[in-house]
């Protein structure tokens, strides 16, 4: 298997699976455990055939380019301590897939868990196996967000909410001060790549940007490896899934921090400030940590304060500064993985078999649960540092380095060895009320549940860590020692110190501090008895330190305090001031480019003038200001208006050479009209009398100032359009569609060749806008509410109704019955003639004016005019039109017609053309595009009719029962009395 | 000529925006239709004023600026037409619907204080 190949597998494998898992049904719990486990499995085999490359000092390395001109690319990199993550990754992620399967009730929907959880892994693969500092970032929020999904996985707890919400803020805003970070790397660097920027410590180190460099990729790092003052996002994850706790705070998200703290070592440390930032923070956390997690009562909750320890151990060992110190981290971070991880998995054994994790009200368990007593309770020495297990060997050279390290401050060196045996004995005291809380101690009575052993296969994860902690305490070098080499021999290069990894070193200072620590501990312990049982909730003598209240109290002030001030400074709910400004604001950029510039008009001579035109114009000019005028109080009036101002429009595109503008604007025009008549019916009436006389100072001010925008506005844009048409730009692109229609598009309309051809994308695009509108307006129309006032039966119906109903001698519905008679003749047999007519559009509109949109128009006319004449119950008794199969039919078309060019090897939409001979009729035009057009004509006749025909069943819908007595047309052609429609 | 439809372009801002200002969604529809004519001319107008040189060519000839008038502007402007009558009737229904929810069709979704 070629490295590139085993690589991008690595990589990809686990977002494969998350889709696949994504996509299962909610109650495939096997199927989705199966592919979960599976792939972890595979991770591991790939880890495995990776050993070669890596036991032969070797980096191996894939690069697939993105934006090269830019030093973007996708690079894959795995080296000796890629491979240690890649491993523990893909094996604990496996265990914890199987354990996951157990765990998991039933009724939870397991398959997007697993989802989920793969996602999870492969975005820490990702973060692990990056060769560019950028893509390391992105995976690096990848696993926030995918924390954020698995931690808030029981949504329907605020626990869970809460601590996702926790967990997501604190820890994606450190990954965005770690991208500001890591921006700042490379610049000084001049590249993103690992390889680069690992070669050049020096240069980072003295560098002026170092500090706010290393400052900024140390939040980020702080924040997610839970170190204070950060630490208290991870306590409250701990309302996960006990597999996702057991996965993110054993071997993946909280270790990502110190990942890339070990990784940037060779070019960050080595520094004081690195020191005083790392260290102090290591130090204040592993004290911290270890202090408050004997206090917890909640196993998790234990647990988590001593992951936070462990991981202030962890960095406190890569601030010292020292080789030796680093080797010590890196194996501490393999020995706390498989500790912490068996730790908590027993922990989510006791809580599900049992129903509690409460430390106060579980004891005796050895007796229920023997064999997971056992196990437990080696995990838990391996975590109290007892000799024979990992975690023993960890703690003696950290113990080691604590006497050896050289710093500049004399104080620190004094503290170090004290600190260090101070956590150690905390970890011992939490360590035993884990075991002695939990396992022994007389039998107890009111839990939830009846204890028992869980599901062998629920413990075998547990006993695999477990066996792991064990052979790697006795037998340290020849188990783990190879990959602990590469893995230093990768960071550290030829810098690599010598040591030794082994379980006796004879009677050595470190021993004798492990010794007292460990007594301590146990009498600790011992001491703290009265006081544990108790149950008090917080730790003593320390003052509250409560990182959630400060987060909540900040989160309250910037998302609601300062959200809510400048809301009330800045904005304003109401709309007219908005438009204003913006208006204002257009006008005011048009005229500082206009004065900056100095545009004044061009130097074309203007045509003279057509007095016709000006006549119409002098008429369309005043239809224009007559709607301004009258749309407040005569809105039909308004909308006539403004109707011939568009017909003006339209003459005026005919005028100057558009004859497809013009076809389009004229039917657009109707179209509009027809959907404006259908809108007013809804709109509240307004009487000009009460407001006129009362016009106050405020009223007319407020209208001087719009009226001077408007003219503004107005003169700027006559003034912009003069100048413009008196131009002639040197270099058309007109001259290349022009030459190009015919030979290359088959078509001699420019403009629909343009549409369809040259530019068919855009109006893939447009078409496709234009779908998503109508959907929007037909989407709101179906919980359309009107306003009580115009619910009722229109005021001339209601005459009619009461004309009817005073003459004895007439029916009711007897006044409308033959109501525009003629016209619904003329336009049933007119029908026909406009659908050919709008097929005629279509099919000419490649060679001469015509096209999809505007026969797309057309037919929608033609079906409206029968809405209009017939009505809707008597139009729809015969003519059934489905326009969301016209849309989604027009819309395939369209995008079928481009996705064929693929099969003919082309690019997306390229069109293909010939003259095709065709008896009786003679030559055809035969384009691809005319196929594309079809797909145009089709949506648009779909969603112009499906707009109107939504808006016109307002009026036949019954609104909130109001009893409707409407004489229908239908009422002639079946002689059964009117229904209200539901 | 020029300064005709340059008039027209100025006269239709000067109504739309008027009207866009105004505080009844019935007026601010309306402005919008008549801004967006403005806007179609003017977008139209860029590719010059000619008269009798539609861009449609004679079947199987290279077509050339000096016989025809642009055609990119139209070909903008079409797509711009039927799109704007799109948005005019997603506004339509948007003033409807928040004319049924709010019982007013002030802009604002709520009459003034009087």
């Amino acid at each position: 298997m070629s490295h590139s190949l085993l690589l991008i597998a690595a990589l990809g494998l686990p977002f494969v699976g998350a889709v696949v898992a994504g996509m299962l049904p909610i109650h495939a719990r096997n199927v989705a455990a199966w592919l979960g486990g599976g792939i972890a499995v595979v991770g591991v085999i790939l880890a495995i055939l990776a050993l070669p490359i890596i036991s032969s000092g070797e980096v191996a390395r894939h690069e697939i380019s993105w934006m090269p001109t830019l030093g973007l690319n996708l690079v894959l990199r795995l080296d000796g301590f890629a491979w240690l993550f890649l491993a523990l990754i893909y094996a604990i992620g496996a265990l914890v897939m199987l354990y996951a399967r157990y765990y998991m009730s039933p009724e939870d929907p397991v398959p997007r868990f697993f989802s989920f959880l793969l996602a999870f892994m492969g975005s820490m693969v990702g973060v692990v196996l990056s060769g560019n500092l950028l893509q390391l970032v992105f995976f690096w929020e990848l696993t926030s967000l995918l924390s954020f999904l698995l931690i808030g996985y029981w949504h329907h707890t605020a626990a869970a909410r809460d601590g996702a919400r926790i967990a997501l803020t604190v820890t994606a805003t450190g990954g965005l001060l770690l991208f500001a970070g890591v921006l700042l790397l490379g610049r000084i660097v001049g590249s993103y790549d690992l390889d680069v920027v690992l070669a050049s410590g020096d240069l980072i180190r003295d560098h002026a940007l170092y500090l706010p460099a290393l400052i900024l990729i140390l939040l980020g790092t702080l924040t997610k490896s839970a170190q204070f003052p950060f630490h208290f996002w991870l306590p409250h994850a701990m309302a996960a899934p006990t597999p996702v706790s057991a996965y993110l705070h054993s071997a993946t998200l909280v270790k990502a921090g110190v990942f890339l703290m070990a990784r940037l070592w060779p070019v960050l440390a080595g520094t004081d400030a690195w020191f005083l930032i790392v260290g102090s923070a290591g130090m204040i956390t592993l004290l911290l940590g270890a202090y408050v997690a004997i206090f917890q009562d909640d196993l998790k909750g234990l647990l988590a304060y001593s992951t936070i320890s462990h991981l202030g151990l962890i960095t406190l060992l890569l601030g010292m500064n020292s080789e030796v110190a680093m080797v010590a981290a890196i194996f501490h971070i393999m020995n706390h993985a498989t500790f912490k991880a068996s730790l908590f998995m027993a922990a989510g054994i006791i809580d599900h078999e049992t129903g509690t994790r409460d430390i106060r009200r579980l004891s005796g368990l050895h007796r229920s649960m023997p064999f997971t007593t056992r196990l437990a309770m080696v995990a838990a020495a391996a975590m109290a540092g007892v000799p024979l297990l990992n975690g023993f060997l960890s703690k003696e050279m950290f113990f080691a380095e604590a006497l050896a390290v050289q710093t500049a401050s004399p104080l620190l060196l004094e503290m170090l060895p004290i600190a260090a045996m101070l956590g150690s004995a905390f970890g011992v005291t939490y360590s035993l009320r884990f075991i002695h809380g939990a396992f022994f101690g007389p039998e107890a009575k009111d839990l939830p549940r009846t204890p028992k052993e869980p599901p062998s296969w629920m413990r075998f994860p547990v006993e695999v860590l477990v066996l792991a902690c064990i052979v790697v305490g006795v037998l340290p070098a020849a188990t783990v020692g190879p990959f602990l080499r590469h893995a230093v021999d990768s960071i550290l290069g030829s810098n690599a110190p010598e040591y030794s990894l082994a379980l006796w070193h004879g009677f050595t200072t470190p021993l004798l501090m492990s010794i007292i620590a460990f007594l301590a501990g146990v009498v600790l312990y011992l001491l703290l008895q009265n006081r544990l049982r108790t149950g008090i909730e917080f730790p003593p003598l320390i003052p509250r330190l409560d990182g959630r209240r400060l987060f909540e109290v900040s989160m309250v002030f910037v998302s609601w305090r300062l959200a809510r001030f400048l809301e009330n400074v800045f904005g304003t709910r109401r709309l007219q001031p908005q438009l204003r400004l913006i208006i204002c604001a257009a006008v005011a950029a048009g005229a500082l480019t206009v004065y900056l510039r100095e545009v004044g008009p061009g130097n074309l001579t203007p045509a003279a003038v057509d007095p016709a035109l000006a006549l119409m114009w002098g008429v369309g000019g005043a239809c224009a200001l007559g709607a301004a005028w009258q749309a407040k109080y005569h809105r039909l009036a308004a909308l006539m208006l403004m109707g011939v101002t568009g017909l003006v429009v339209c003459v005026t595109f005919v005028w100057f050479s558009a004859p497809d503008l013009a076809l389009t604007q004229l039917l657009v025009e109707i179209v509009t009209t027809v959907l404006l008549l259908l809108g007013l019916r809804w709109l509240p009436k307004r009487f000009e009398t009460a407001e006129t006389r009362q016009q106050d100072v405020i009223t007319v001010g407020r209208r001087t100032v719009d009226l001077t925008i408007a003219v503004a506005a107005g003169a700027g844009m006559a003034g912009l359009a003069f100048a413009v048409m008196t131009r002639m730009p040197p270099d058309l692109l007109a001259q290349h569609f022009l030459a190009r229609a015919y030979t290359e598009g088959g078509g001699t309309n420019v403009v629909n060749v343009i549409l369809v051809d040259f530019r068919g994308f855009d109006t893939l695009g447009e078409i496709t806008v234009l779908a998503a509108v109508a959907l929007t307006a037909f989407a709101l129309l179906r919980r359309f509410r009107p306003a009580l006032d115009s619910i009722e039966v229109p005021e001339q119906q209601l005459d009619q109704r009461a004309t009817e109903i005073a003459h004895p001698n007439r029916d009711v519905g007897d006044i409308v019955s033959d109501w525009l008679m003629l016209p619904w003749l003329v336009s049933r047999l007119l029908f026909p003639v406009i659908a050919i007519v709008a097929l005629f559009l279509l099919f000419r509109g490649h060679d001469l004016p015509g096209g999809g949109f505007a026969a797309g128009l057309t037919a929608s006319i033609a079906i409206i005019v029968q809405y209009m004449m017939g009505g809707t119950s008597w139009i729809e008794a015969r003519l059934r039109v489905l326009p969301l199969r016209w849309m989604g039919a027009g819309l395939l078309f369209a995008a079928g017609t481009g996705l064929g060019a693929w099969f003919f090897g082309y690019p997306f939409l390229t069109s293909y053309f010939s003259y095709l001979y065709v008896p009786v009729i003679g030559q055809v035009p035969a384009a691809s595009a005319l196929l594309f057009d079809i797909g145009v004509f089709l949506l648009v006749v779909g969603a112009v009719v499906l707009i109107l025909i939504a808006l016109a069943h307002q009026s036949v819908r019954g609104h909130r029962a109001v009893p409707r007595a409407v004489p229908t047309r239908e009422k002639v052609a079946t002689p059964e009395p009117a229904k209200g429609e539901a | 000529m020029e300064a005709i439809v340059s008039l027209a372009i100025g006269v239709l801002t000067g109504a739309g925006v008027w009207l866009l200002l105004r505080p009844r969604t019935f007026q601010v529809i309306i402005g919008l239709s008549l801004l967006s004519y403005a806007v179609n001319l003017f977008i139209f107008s860029t590719g010059g004023l000619r008269t009798g040189a539609a861009p449609v060519l004679l079947s199987g000839r290279f077509g050339d600026l000096a016989q025809h008038s642009d055609p990119l502007p139209q070909a903008l402007v079409l797509t711009a037409i039927v799109i704007g009558f799109a948005t005019t009737a997603l506004f339509l229904v948007v003033l409807l619907a928040a004319r049924g929810f709010s019982g007013s069709d002030h802009v604002n979704g709520r009459e003034p204080k009087r």
